[in-house]
């Protein structure tokens, strides 16, 4: 079967944003950019499914700018066949995406789509299941573990209580949390060679889909800074504290 | 037009967060309804009536509702929401795993994770890890919302007299079936909605260390928490993380231990009311939001926290 894999470009998750002063969003020039965390986690699972026989082709596709290709590159050197960038200059939302996304699933015929639970930018956590709905999948989200067997997906999700199981019948969408895998590292060759791999560009108003923003950004605003308080020397000082002076504890 | 809230249940329960999310509803307008789907769920919707601020409970009961899959609940409430302006639920793993497929079945864009409302179609939501706080105004007919929690106070649980209207709904997606549910049993209080928290991180060291966090946690009633990096390491399960992709909390007052204070952390923690650190790495992060922080070894300072905590008792 083949598996498509979605990739996205985001802030890398260790560094700090700052909101520009005039209040339009957030200075992302000159920073450094790296796949969303959750879409290695993506990725790995897919090759892993390739590796154990369940998966013939792997196939990452991102929405965005030319510069999605650099994640495409890293996902293909990560160990993905080929790739489909859908080219958009604006920022898309997840609807507009899931449709995109529901196309290119129309056009490669996957049994499996494999997308990160959440970006870490935008903190949505919407594209997975928005696409699960439009292609009326079923949808495993959160996931911790992925087991085949023919047309059967045995998925375990991480809830708010604790651990759930589904079973879900192909074609199904999964939506990764960062425990499903240990994403793998690309080794300088795999970069070498993923220089090869094709990467087929796609013009997102080709695919006749409506991707017009409904949701209008009126600012974007730093949020209140929290002052660091006090070291205190000992653990009775640090009751004492609570008790008498936070008044937190009895 | 009225409001719905979409509550979270286990059919026995009603979740405390859906009084949160009333309480976002009832800035909207004032006639908000809830919906309880559910199987066998009469004791919730016993609950949910008296919930002040609510004129009408919707039950629907159906099997297929009982498990609280995505795809029946998002057939029942795309099947509803035309009587609605707004449709609300807490962004809770529930919230976020039903909302977003209702949304694209109404070919709405969802607006997530809401922390206020500016108005009946402006809202505000954290960005990057709560980095930054976006305002956007939605241009869709129907707005549907997931709401934080800890952003709203909580409506009375009592004192609400709703009707009931009951609901029929047969429908059953075919391509998925619940197998089991695998629930952390702990005597401690429930994380989202505690008043003190004691979390622990990599620091730890391991599982049977964990015990410690949770002793302390007993001494003061506690919830307990745990970093990404411990729940990793399997020193505490999923449903512990507090972070920008576990849970977001704001006790009266939250205990750090061994915690760096990694963004993703702050993002899960950093609006409680009072911040203690305890971490032997003076320039570890999480000083810089701790309103106390003690320098040292956690394995020498929480025994003596707990020595403490009873020697005053």
């Amino acid at each position: 079967m083949k598996v498509l894999v979605t990739v996205k470009r985001v802030v890398d998750y260790n560094v700090r944003i700052r909101v520009k002063s005039d209040g339009s969003g957030v200075d992302i020039d000159n920073v450094k950019m790296s796949m969303n965390p959750f879409d290695e986690n993506s990725v790995e699972e897919a090759l892993r499914m390739r590796e154990a026989g369940v998966a013939s082709e792997v196939i990452v596709v991102s929405v965005g700018d030319a510069k999605s290709q650099e994640t495409l590159r890293t996902a293909l050197a990560m160990g993905a066949d080929r790739a489909i960038h859908l080219n958009s200059a604006d920022t898309l939302e997840p609807l507009a995406i899931a449709k995109l996304l529901a196309k290119i699933v129309e056009q490669e015929d996957p049994q499996v789509v494999i997308l990160g639970k959440q970006a870490i930018d935008d903190d949505s956590n919407q594209t997975g299941q928005m696409l699960a709905a439009l292609l009326n999948w079923p949808q495993g989200t959160f996931a911790s573990k992925a087991e085949f067997d023919g047309d059967t997906l045995t998925l375990r999700r991480e809830t708010d209580a604790g651990l759930e199981t589904l079973k879900l019948s192909l074609p199904a969408i999964i939506t990764t949390d960062l425990r499903l895998n240990e994403p793998r590292y690309p080794k300088l060759p795999d970069i070498m060679k993923a220089k090869r791999k094709p990467i087929d560009s796609i013009e997102v108003d080709s695919l006749g889909v409506d991707t017009s923003a409904r949701l209008t950004v009126l600012k974007v605003d730093e949020p209140p800074v929290r002052e660091a308080g006090i070291k205190v020397a000992d653990a009775a000082e640090l009751v004492d504290k609570l008790r008498n002076e936070a008044k937190v504890i009895k | 037009m009225s409001i719905l809230v979409i509550a979270e249940h286990d059919n026995s329960h009603l979740n405390a967060n859906t009084l949160n999310t009333v309480q976002a509803a009832t800035q909207l307008g004032d006639d908000v309804h809830i919906l309880i789907a559910g199987h066998q769920a009469a004791d919730v919707v016993d609950a949910a009536k008296a919930v002040n601020g609510v004129s009408k409970v919707l039950h629907a009961e159906h099997a297929s509702l009982a498990d609280g899959l995505a795809e029946n609940i998002a057939w029942l409430v795309k099947s509803l929401a035309g009587d609605y302006s707004h449709l609300l639920t807490s962004a809770s793993n529930f919230g976020k795993n039903f909302m977003p497929r209702a949304a694209a079945l109404l070919d709405v864009m969802q607006i997530s994770d809401i922390t206020a409302v500016i108005s009946g179609d402006t809202f505000v939501r954290p960005i990057y890890a709560g980095n930054a706080l976006q305002t956007v105004q939605s241009a869709d007919s129907i707005k549907l919302i997931t709401v934080r929690s800890t952003s709203f106070d909580a409506v009375a649980s009592a004192g609400g007299a709703a009707e009931v209207l009951s609901l029929t709904f047969d429908q059953a997606y075919e391509r998925i079936e619940f197998v089991s549910r695998d629930v952390t049993i702990s005597e401690r209080p429930d994380l989202t909605t505690a008043k003190t928290i004691t979390s622990g991180g990599r620091g730890v060291g391991s599982k049977e260390d964990f015990a410690l966090i949770e002793q302390l946690a007993e001494q003061l009633n506690a919830a307990v928490g745990a970093s990404r990096a411990a729940v990793d390491a399997g020193y505490a399960p999923n449903d512990y993380q507090v972070g920008q992709t576990g849970k977001v909390v704001a006790p009266d007052l939250y205990i750090a231990i061994g915690i760096s204070g990694a963004i993703q952390h702050l993002a899960g923690m950093k609006e409680s009311k009072v911040i203690v650190a305890i971490n032997k790495d003076e320039e570890a992060p999480i000083f810089g939001v701790a309103d106390y922080g003690i320098v040292g070894d956690l394995f020498e300072v929480v025994p003596q926290m707990i020595e403490a905590l009873q020697a005053t008792d």
